[in-house]
Formats: C-alpha cells, structure tokens, sequence
C-alpha cells in the first residue's frame, strides 16, 4: 500500500489575483522510495512538499496517509498524523536554541509520549550516534556548524520512527561535502529503513541520485 | 528532564529573556507586597478605630430628639391630598427625655445591657485668659462606669472624686493642654443659660479618640442640670450591650418602642465608617492600578517571546505540537511569572509590614497612636495572590492564543 498519495491535488491561493501554486498534482509514494522534487523558483515544489505534509490544506483534490482521506480531520487529528507518521527538515535547521542537541532529538518523542524519560534519553543518543553525532550531544545549536545541525535537525525528524520523511531544501545552506553527505543519509533510510523519503532540491546533481525525480514547471509536473 | 515538555519550553524561553523577566517579576512583587502593605496600614487603623470607638463610646444613644417632623393634624385628617404648610411654629417645650425614668426602668429590665443616664450641654470653659468651648455630661459615677470606659482612660483623679469635691469637673487631656489646666486647677464654667460655676478639675481622661479629648467634660448629673438650668432632666441615655453586633437592630427596637431617636454607635460614627468605605475603594483601585501596570508587562514580555520564537512555534507545529500545546507553553510562562511574582511579593510584603512595625511616631488624627496599627491576616496574602494571578494569566492568554494560531505553513516558507 502507498504510504502518501496525491490525488489532483490543487491550492490557489486567494486574492484579486488568485495565484495558482500546485497544479492538480497526482502522486504515490511507495515505502522505502526516494524521491526527489525538482524545479525552478516559484514552480511550486516546496507548496507541494507542504500538502503533502499536512501542513497546508489543498483547494481540491486530497492527500491520503497510509491509504486513509485526510479531507475532513481536525487541526488537530492532522497534527497527532504528522506528530507519528512525518519527519520534516527545512532549509534552515530550526532547532531550538535554547536546547542541546539531544534535547532537539528528544522533543517530539516527548511529545508523543510513548516512551519513558530513560528511553527516550536512550533513542535521542542512538539516533545522534548513527548521524555521527554522539559527542556533540549536549551542545547548544549555536555551538555546532551547519552541517551538524542538518544532521540534528534529520535526527530530530527521525525521533518518531516516522513512515515518511519530508525535507525542503535541506542542503540549501550546505557546502557540497555536507550536502552529499545529507542526501546519501536520505537514501539510507529509504533504502535500508523502508521509510518514503520526499526531497524538494534545486540542486540537479542531487536529485539524479534519487530513485525517481519529479520536475515541476509551474505547478505541474512536467514529463 | 522532570519538568513536563511545555513548562520546560517556557522556563527556557524566560530565562533567555532574564532583564524582561525581572522587570515584569518586579512589576508583580511590587503590586503584591504593596497591597499586603497597604491593606495592613489601613485595615490596621480602621479595625483599631472601631475597637476604641466600641470600647470609648456607648454602644447606643437615646437622644431627646425625633427621626421625622411631627405630623401635622391636616396631614391626618386628609391622608391622600397634597398639602402645603408654611410657618410652621414649633411648640416651646422644655426639652429633654419625657418619662426618662419609666423609659430607663423598662430598658433595665432586658437582659444584656447596662443603661446610664445623662444630660449632655454646651458650656464654655473659662480658665486664666482661655475660652475653651466644650461638651459637659452630667453622669451618674456608679452607673457611668458600667457603660463607658471613662474610668479607665483616666491618667489622673477618679470617677469617684466628683462625689467628693464641691464643684468635681473632669476634663479631657486636650482640653487640659490647650488651656494648660492641671489637676485641682479651679476652672470657670459658662452655660448658655447665663449660669456661672466654678468648678475643681479633679480627673484627666485620655480616650485616643482626639475629638473626644478636646471636647468632653464631665461632671455630676445634678451640677449639670443646675449649670444647664434644667433640673431633674436628662436628655441623652446610653446604653452598653455585651454583644456590640446587636447594637443596630435594638436601637431601632428602641427606636420603635418609646419614639425617641435612638443611634447606634455604627450611625454616631457613620461619617468615619463612610471614610473607611472610600479608603478602601481608593486601595483596591490603587493597587488594581499597579497590578496592571504589571501584567502590561507581563505581557509584553510574552508578546516579544512569542514574535521572537515565531520559528519555534512554526516547527513545533510542524512536528505535531496542537493549537492548545503552544497556547499552553506561553499561559505558563505568564502563570510563572505570576506564581514567582506573588511568592516575591507576599515575601516583600511581609518585610515591609514587619518595617512599619517597628517605625515610632505620634499620630494624631482621628484617633492618637504611637507609630502604625497594623492588621496581619492571611486574608490580604489570599485575595493579592490571586489578583496576581488572575491578571497575569489573562496577560499571557492574549498573546499565547495568537501564537497558537500562527500558521506553520507561513513561518517555513519564509525560512529564516
């Protein structure tokens, strides 16, 4: 079964001049797929990657998790989805600042609340480690480089064991070592962990190491 | 990691904002410990007021007086038509309680009073080159001492020594200070009926009470009614009751019964207990006042966290955080700043009360004191905590709801 499906999907945003982002878009994305969404500026890559997340709600068409409509759910149901079935990284890191590293990790296991302190301690440390992060585990962000934020960052997406995980434009502050470095962890976990992984870039030498690359032109995905 | 995911969010973001957390900290202290301080002055004075005022002054009055006009026959033959009359010309009578006796004898018969008669008078008190203008009561000693506390705010001579001397007068210690009068001093009394008196101070009384100091005099029933040319009349009772929270409702049964004016002491002194009414108004609103000034900083401060975090509230949503777990995290950094601003504040509070406890200074205004009457009660630590609390809860509510409504969608897109 696919664990995230488009089906026409469509936003426009609202206006005197309504302004069309995402083009009846239909997409499957099967476990432990990789693919990469690629696209000039203003193509509507990243507003996608929001719908399918749950972040945004289309103006038609609809996104099923796991095979189920997410038309008609709450706020909140759409929050608890994402909290146990979605990992984002963003351009930026987003970390909070004022937590270390594992602390980062930690905050939407704790969320959940399905684990106990000391093992939630336990997943934050494992998870660090398989990024190569182990010994940078109790510093601030700002006591980190990019890179290793990224990596933090993509570990704190992991915390939840989440089925697909959504990144916009995650190298776009990398130098091209940690870039290559983000994208072979990607593949990774979709090629070893079954997780679907979606990856907004404009970087093409990137995308081409996906498994399938979809190239939007103005809202549409263009063959 | 014990604290719960939320506070801990909060606790990280007040502390990363140390300056604007004291200062809105502060600002709640301030409001808590003045109210604490405040409200012990005041109530202090006031509980202090009227505990004199039970123990100095009898607890009802009868008076030779009426309540109403008396009705005029045409206004009982035609109860129903406008009547106007003018010119009215009141009977000369000698005034004074009618059947004084009969109605002192009936009042002796209830239980839990005592009762004194008294007739009370202008006289002018003339000693040396000094006119002093002053109340005289002609009092029963044996009786007297059972329904007032005359007896015991004497500093010097006693009630009994107005049966002794010729002439016994006891004065205030205003009285006695404004004219330098000292005991055994031989004053010249003035009525309004012409009658003159030498009289012999024999007694000083000091009530606390500075209107009673500088204006009452007492002397014998009988010289009284001599000096006020009024002989076996007496024109006040008073009455002492042993459960003072009864005066009200008997003196209108007094009232009721025998037609005379009857007064309670909450009526004699209605114009101070109507100050105290204003006072504590202009407390609540003082204090209310700085209370808001207080949580305008409270919520400030939380409005600057919630512009400043926009990006922690877009990811914290994106990962799945609800509406109701950001609006949570920014209530309880305002209910923070509140539970730590009250617990500063009863602290400060308690401190300032415990200062103006020992200051010494002669006050003298309604009542004479040496330094602050003050009033400590858990009551006023209750009701300032809670305003506090109340008020910062409402000040952080405003700007965690429009954090909880930050779209995620918008704070991504924009990245940095």
């Amino acid at each position: 079964m696919p664990v995230l499906q488009a089906r026409k999907l469509t936003r426009t945003l609202p206006g005197p001049v309504p302004v069309t982002l995402v083009r009846e878009i239909d997409l499957v994305v099967e476990p432990g797929e990789f693919v990469a969404v690629t696209g000039p500026s203003g193509s509507g890559k990243s507003s996608l990657l929001y719908l399918l997340g749950l972040l945004d709600s289309p103006s038609s068409g609809e996104v099923l998790v796991d095979g189920a409509a997410t038309a008609g759910l709450s706020d909140d149901q759409l929050a608890d989805l994402r909290l146990a079935r979605f990992g984002f990284v963003f351009q930026f890191h987003f970390l909070l600042p004022e937590f270390s590293a594992r602390a980062n990790v930690e905050i939407p296991m704790r969320r959940l609340g399905t684990l106990d302190g000391r093992a939630i301690r336990a997943h934050a440390d494992w998870l660090l480690d398989t990024l190569g992060l182990a010994e940078h585990a109790g510093k601030l962000p700002e006591q980190m480089s990019g890179g290793q934020r990224q990596r933090v960052a993509i570990a704190r997406a992991l915390a939840n064991d989440p089925a697909v995980i959504l990144a916009d434009e995650p190298t776009g502050n990398l130098d091209t070592k940690s870039a290559e470095l983000v994208f072979a962890l990607f593949r990774q976990l979709a090629q070893t962990q079954q997780r679907a992984v979606v990856v907004v870039t404009h970087d093409n030498d990137l995308a081409a190491t996906a498994d399938r690359r979809l190239h939007l032109v103005d809202g549409r995905i263009s063959p | 990691m014990a604290l719960p995911l939320g506070l801990a969010i909060a606790t990280r973001h007040l502390l990363h904002r140390r300056r604007q957390t004291v200062t809105s900290l502060l600002g709640v202290a301030l409001g808590v410990a003045f109210f604490i301080a405040i409200a012990a002055m005041m109530q202090g004075f006031q509980r202090d007021f009227v505990s004199r005022i039970i123990d100095v002054a009898p607890h009802i009055t009868i008076k030779d007086e009426f309540r109403a006009p008396p009705r005029q026959p045409v206004e009982t033959a035609y109860p129903a038509a406008v009547i106007g009359l003018r010119g009215i010309k009141p009977k000369d009578e000698v005034r004074g309680l009618r059947g004084a006796r009969s109605i002192i004898a009936s009042l002796e018969e209830m239980p839990g009073l005592k009762v004194a008669p008294t007739l009370s008078g202008n006289i002018l008190l003339r000693f040396g080159a000094k006119d002093i203008s002053a109340n005289i009561t002609g009092i029963v000693p044996d009786k007297e001492r059972l329904v007032t506390k005359l007896e015991k705010d004497l500093i010097s001579g006693s009630l009994d020594s107005l049966y002794t001397a010729a002439n016994g007068i006891i004065i205030g210690e205003g009285i006695a200070q404004k004219a330098g009068i000292g005991m055994d001093d031989m004053v010249s009394v003035v009525s309004p009926e012409g009658v003159v008196m030498r009289m012999k101070v024999v007694g000083i009384f000091v009530s606390g009470i500075t209107l009673m100091d500088n204006f009452e005099t007492y002397a014998l029933m009988k010289k009284a009614q001599v000096l006020q040319n009024r002989p076996n009349i007496i024109n006040r009772i008073r009455i002492r009751l042993d459960d003072v929270e009864q005066a009200a409702d008997l003196a209108k049964t007094i009232e009721a019964r025998f037609g005379y004016r009857s007064e309670s002491w909450q009526e004699q002194s209605s114009n101070v207990l109507g100050i105290f009414v204003i006072q504590n108004a202009i407390m609540y609103s003082t204090v209310g006042a700085i209370l808001i000034v207080a949580c305008f900083g409270i919520f400030n401060v939380i409005s600057t966290v919630v512009f400043e975090k926009t990006k922690d509230i877009g990811i914290l949503k994106s990962i799945g955080f609800r509406d109701a777990d950001i609006r949570r995290i920014f209530v309880y950094e305002g209910l923070m700043l509140g539970v730590i601003g009250v617990i500063l504040g009863w602290a400060l509070g308690y401190g300032l009360v415990e200062f103006m406890g020992t200051l010494d200074f002669k006050m003298e205004g309604f009542v004479r004191a040496q330094g602050f009457v003050l009033y400590r009660t858990p009551k006023h630590y209750a009701i300032s905590g809670a305003m506090a609390l109340t008020a910062s809860t409402f000040a952080a509510w405003l700007p965690a709801r429009r954090a909880s409504r930050l779209q995620p969608v918008d704070i991504v897109r924009g990245g940095a």
